[in-house]
């Protein structure tokens, strides 16, 4: 084996604001930089015989499972200390500044744990399937490989996403705005499937029972969903994006559960109860409820609604080419249904402008969008608006706000600013409405 | 009702035994309480030997770790204070959660008299029962949680569906005036990546509203 390039962790070189705050300093305004001008010098990478030009690169054996290239390394996950009390109740993002298109790399997807990421074989599985069914049941996960199976792609995004933006604008950067969401392609198995196999004869009326789930782990992260949902769309998961799940993503089995807030998609899924009343466990009562101004509570708020952001240029993304063509581009995905269309305003809302989607917006799905300009170099304010197909449009916070106060903590799906100045840096601001 | 397909006959019959060892959860009306009693008294020494090196003496938390007690009247203020006296609807969930997933680190160790016990010291430690209380599974939904009637079902169908449409997004002329508010980097408490240093704030804007970081995902 040869020395494979590994990283584990951020690379130790120059980074884009160490390189942008070099640049001010020496007077050299990067956003003065005209369009592409001619070039006096041939380029040595170009004239000169570079060694992989020559020698030979890495063999097939070098990397049985490989990791992105270490010029990538700083398109990791990232935690925020201060956000929780240990690491292992807690919460990390994904880098979604970096990424494009819809799909995210499983190895920086966001987790969030509440008892830590547990390493559970599947020799080691089981699913029970209990309460009023007619037969409770236990399975194997060779017993799940069984089922009939289906193929679905789903955002994941956690209630808590953009929480810490409710009462102002606090983190620079969208990996930690909006970066507590993954979207994969799921393989599994419908829980109805698994339902009807149990015998559902025994709950009666099904419309109003519910299935109650919890995970293997220590928190259990217990949570209640209606019948109605359980029998729609859930999905008991063993793959994403073609392969098993990660270990911090609920290996072997998890649950997907379309549009609706990640708390619920329970993690390393242990058992399914029919119940004939919602439990009211501690992550639909204590967290996960949305407290309002006047000091009541929305509870059973499951469902993410409408939202999007711009990726880049983002506080992690400054412009660094000057003037002239710019992609704008960034994610937009509702819980509700497909994304119709995303306007994207670079005057902080004066104006708004229609955004392309890369492709059609697939139900409960990231949607990936651009808008090309070309830049002068002036200020922009930054914003984009999510529009799903139930008609609904993204708000803005200050709309939000109107409805719920600023203790809500959950489910702020608030139109985000970022300020591009005339540098190419960009930051995190709120705007008057 | 839905027709249901046919079942493929795989998985088998899962056992009485097994469903007692897994099935633990606690409904709001007492479903699924197991038999058992606690005081106050043994409460108080059992948390402080497993509990209060997190949560406190007095259940009122240790630095970032959740506080358990207090907070009574303070939902509607800039800075609620959520704990199981001010907050929380049902004494179920305290059992169901604490028996489950408690203490941190090792959870499912205490028996289930341990588990009234510590509940009914975190009750005591809310005000909500006296220093002499012992909490059973037969007087267990008499004790009266003060925020029971504080949650509502979802109501954005009703509030916020209805306002934000199609027929209310403005795409010219939508405002006069576009001001900066809040600002981030005021803030700075975005962690930097390595070899960066924090930059210099030199615009005079408005100071961001929040003055501390709020806690988002307990």
């Amino acid at each position: 084996m040869s020395d494979t390039p590994t990283h584990d962790g951020p690379t130790k070189g120059p980074n884009r604001r160490a390189f942008l705050r070099g640049a001010a300093a020496t007077g050299v305004g990067l956003a003065a930089t005209a369009k592409a001008t001619a070039q006096d010098t041939p380029d040595p990478l170009i004239t000169e015989m570079q060694d992989w030009a020559s020698s030979t690169g890495e063999g097939v054996d070098a990397s049985p499972y490989g990791m992105p290239i270490q010029f990538e390394g700083d398109v990791v996950r990232r935690n925020v200390p201060w956000l929780t009390a240990d690491v292992i109740s807690s919460i990390n993002f994904t880098p979604i500044h970096a990424l494009d298109g819809t799909i995210t790399p499983q190895g920086c997807a966001f987790e969030r744990h509440h008892s830590g990421a547990i390493e559970l074989k599947k020799e080691d599985y089981r699913l029970m399937i209990n309460g009023l069914v007619d037969r409770p049941l236990v399975f194997s996960y060779a017993d799940l490989e069984r089922f009939p199976r289906e193929n679905r792609t789903y955002f994941l995004e956690c209630a808590a996403n953009t929480g810490m933006e409710w009462a102002g604008a606090q983190l620079n950067g969208s990996q930690f705005t909006h970066g507590m969401i993954h979207n994969m392609e799921y393989s599994g198995i419908s829980l109805r499937t698994l339902l009807e196999e149990a015998g559902l004869d025994a709950a009666g009326d099904l419309a109003d029972k519910w299935v109650y789930v919890e995970g293997a782990d220590a928190s259990s992260n217990g949570r209640s969903i209606p019948m109605e949902k359980a029998l729609d769309d859930v999905l008991v998961a063993f793959k994403a994006n073609g392969e098993a799940l990660r270990m911090e993503h609920g290996y072997p089995v998890r649950l997907v559960v379309p549009g609706w807030e990640g708390n619920m998609w329970v993690k390393w899924l242990r058992r399914i109860e029919v119940t004939d009343h919602p439990i009211e466990s501690r992550e639909e009562t204590s967290k996960y409820t949305d407290t309002l101004a006047d000091g009541t509570s929305r509870k059973w708020t499951w469902i993410m609604d409408a939202k999007s952001v711009v990726t880049s240029p983002s506080p992690q993304m400054p412009i660094t080419h000057g003037k002239g063509p710019l992609v704008i581009t960034g994610l937009a995905w509702s819980g509700r249904g497909a994304i119709s269309g995303v306007d994207v305003s670079i005057d902080g809302g004066k104006t708004w402008q229609k955004a392309r989607l890369a492709k059609e917006g697939e139900k409960m799905a990231l949607t990936r969008f651009y808008l090309d300009i070309n830049w002068d170099g002036s200020e922009m304010f930054l914003q984009s608006r999510a529009h799903d197909d139930t008609g609904y449009v993204q708000p803005t916070k200050a709309q939000l706000r109107e409805v719920r106060g600023e203790n809500s903590v959950y489910h702020n799906n608030c139109i985000q600013t970022w300020w591009v100045k005339e540098n190419g840096e960009s930051e995190n601001v709120e705007v008057s409405s | 009702t839905p027709s249901f397909a046919e079942k493929l006959g795989l998985g088998r019959v899962a056992l009485p035994d097994e469903i007692a060892a897994w099935n633990h959860d606690i409904g709001p009306q007492g479903q699924g309480l197991p038999m058992g009693s606690g005081s106050v008294e043994d409460g108080e020494m059992i948390f402080s030997e497993n509990c209060a090196s997190c949560h406190g003496e007095f259940a009122e938390g240790v630095d970032n770790w959740p506080k358990l007690a207090g907070g009574d009247g303070t939902l509607a203020d800039k800075d609620p204070l959520k704990t199981v006296g001010s907050y929380w609807p049902y004494l179920s969930t305290v059992y169901d959660y604490v028996r489950r997933s408690m203490p941190f680190g090792a959870a499912q160790t205490m028996s289930d008299d341990d588990v009234y016990a510590i509940t009914a010291y975190i009750l005591y430690s809310n005000y909500l029962v006296d220093d002499d209380f012992v909490l059973t599974n037969e007087n267990f939904m008499d004790v009266e949680m003060p925020n029971a009637d504080g949650f509502i079902i979802d109501d954005r169908p009703e509030t916020e569906l209805t306002i934000f449409t199609e027929a209310n997004a403005c795409y010219e002329n939508c405002k006069e005036t576009v001001e900066v508010t809040k600002r981030a980097a005021v803030l700075d408490v975005t962690p930097q990546e390595e070899g960066a240093e924090a930059e210099p704030e030199a615009a005079p804007v408005e100071q961001a509203a929040a003055d501390a970081p709020v806690e988002a995902a307990p």
